[in-house]
């Protein structure tokens, strides 16, 4: 298991779930795609549709409309994924905390396997968050 | 009966297409991180992702014609197989197969015939989408690609078996005369829309159709898809350098030779990939039938008039 695990690591396809942030976050994600970053070198690549995906980014505060299409998205993603949480939002629902129309935190709804906080997190951060995960997956 | 198998699983076929195919996929993806100034995957990139890809859940689609799901990958990943025997064996041991030049063109045709079953059979919008452009571009490139093998059939005095038609450019490469530099351009040009590269990469296009007909696939069944297309690399510039570049030489200093031809050829390719922005598919097809279908004719009469 520990050599497929470790091509798992080399080798980790990202698809982005926007489940209602402020959109702070999904541009600094987009920022970590760009050239300046190039996850490439780790073999992180973006991916558009969630059957393709090894890693499941969501950001944002997960309101009532959103929720359901988390589940159903975590459903039809083939195993082993990875949920990885990025933003303040989603760790503990930020600035939100007293909207109107939250819902639920993201952890009740899917098993949450990384958390990267900040407001938005900067990319550097994100990249070390990805690296643990990918130092946990090569151990 | 064992020197088939060879042919078919190892050498030409199978396993050399399969590892070569990866690894001018890798440099593919690096020459591209080049170009938009970055540092791009590590060597083994590819052989991760197929490994990855092998290990994932398979997730048949609930509304697929299952079957049709299910095969259309593999069909392709054993056609390319053969092709890549067939094409092979002329190339490096001066042998002919049974069949002729008109076998491997009916072979060509499979990939596509698969993509769009494979993509129509799982229902979903996109995949369907994908699956009609995929049609509307082998319309586009298939009466051109015709064209182009055509003209070194022709040159070569109405050959038709392949190993025969190397042996014509023996005094020669066929590119040393003004048909065969536009046949080999156009040749060029129609691989790159068989492979769905950019500029026609409209059937996958990634970042509105989601990778089109692929897009309900994964795990193993997704490997092969991609696995197939990596192929691709090494079956097309095959035939090109069969039809026109005069084959391989594979004594002392040919080999270097060898190399180097296929190398400008998938340059040329990613090249021609990273500099151009997609078109849609209507221009596509006025590309092909306006402007390079003229040309490749003009090709054609010259090729007969022996210039
Ligand atoms: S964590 Fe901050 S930046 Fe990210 S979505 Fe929430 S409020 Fe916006």
């Amino acid at each position: 298991m520990s050599w497929y695990n470790k091509r798992l690591a080399k080798s980790l396809w990202v698809f982005h779930v926007s489940a209602s942030p402020c959109n702070n976050c999904d541009i600094e994600i987009l920022d970590l795609l760009t050239p300046k970053y190039d996850i490439e070198r780790f073999g992180i690549k973006l991916v558009g549709s969630i059957r393709h995906a090894d890693v499941m980014l969501v950001s944002g505060i997960v309101n009532q409309k959103i929720e359901p299409r988390i589940k159903r998205l975590y459903s039809q993603a083939p195993k082993p994924i990875f949920v990885v949480a990025i933003g303040s939002c989603m760790s503990s629902q930020g600035v939100f905390r007293e909207s109107y129309n939250r819902c639920k935190e993201v952890k009740e709804v899917v098993p949450v396997d990384m958390w990267i906080p900040g407001c938005p997190p900067k990319p550097e951060a994100m990249i070390e968050g990805v690296a643990k995960l990918i130092g946990v997956l090569n151990e | 009966m064992i020197d088939l198998l060879f042919y078919l699983l190892i050498f030409p076929g199978l396993l050399f297409t399969a590892v070569l195919g990866l690894v001018v996929g890798w440099v593919d993806r690096k020459v591209s991180a080049r170009f938009q100034y970055r540092v791009g995957p590590p060597f083994f990139q590819n052989f991760n992702d197929f490994f990855k890809l092998l290990g994932k859940q398979t997730i048949i689609v609930k509304d697929s014609v299952k079957s049709m799901f299910i095969s259309a990958p593999l069909v392709s990943f054993g056609t390319l197989s053969l092709l890549a025997m067939l094409i092979g064996l002329p190339l490096f041991f001066g042998q002919s197969f049974g069949g002729d030049i008109f076998v491997v063109m009916y072979l060509m045709v499979i990939h596509s015939v698969m993509v769009v079953l494979g993509g129509s059979s799982t229902g979903n919008v996109y995949s369907s989408l994908g699956a009609g452009r995929e049609i509307k571009l082998v319309l586009a490139d298939e009466l051109i690609f015709i064209i182009v093998i055509l003209i070194p059939i022709v040159a070569s005095g109405y050959e038709l078996e392949l190993a025969a038609l190397i042996k014509a450019q023996s005094s020669g490469a066929f590119i040393g005369s003004v048909n065969g530099v536009i046949g080999f351009l156009a040749g060029l040009l129609c691989m790159q829309a068989k492979m769905t590269m950019q500029p026609f990469d409209i059937p996958e296009a990634e970042t509105e159709i989601v990778e089109g007909p692929l897009m309900e696939y994964s795990g193993p069944l997704l490997g092969f898809w991609k696995l197939n297309h990596f192929m691709m690399y090494v079956v097309y510039p095959f035939l090109l350098i069969l039809l026109y570049l005069g084959g391989f030489n594979l004594q002392g200093w040919g080999i270097l030779w060898a190399v180097l031809k296929y190398l400008l050829i998938v340059v040329l390719m990613i090249i021609l990939k990273n500099t151009n922005p997609r078109l849609q598919i209507d221009t596509a097809l006025k590309f092909f039938w306006k402007i390079l279908f003229p040309v490749v004719l003009i090709g054609l009469i010259l090729a007969v008039l022996g210039v």
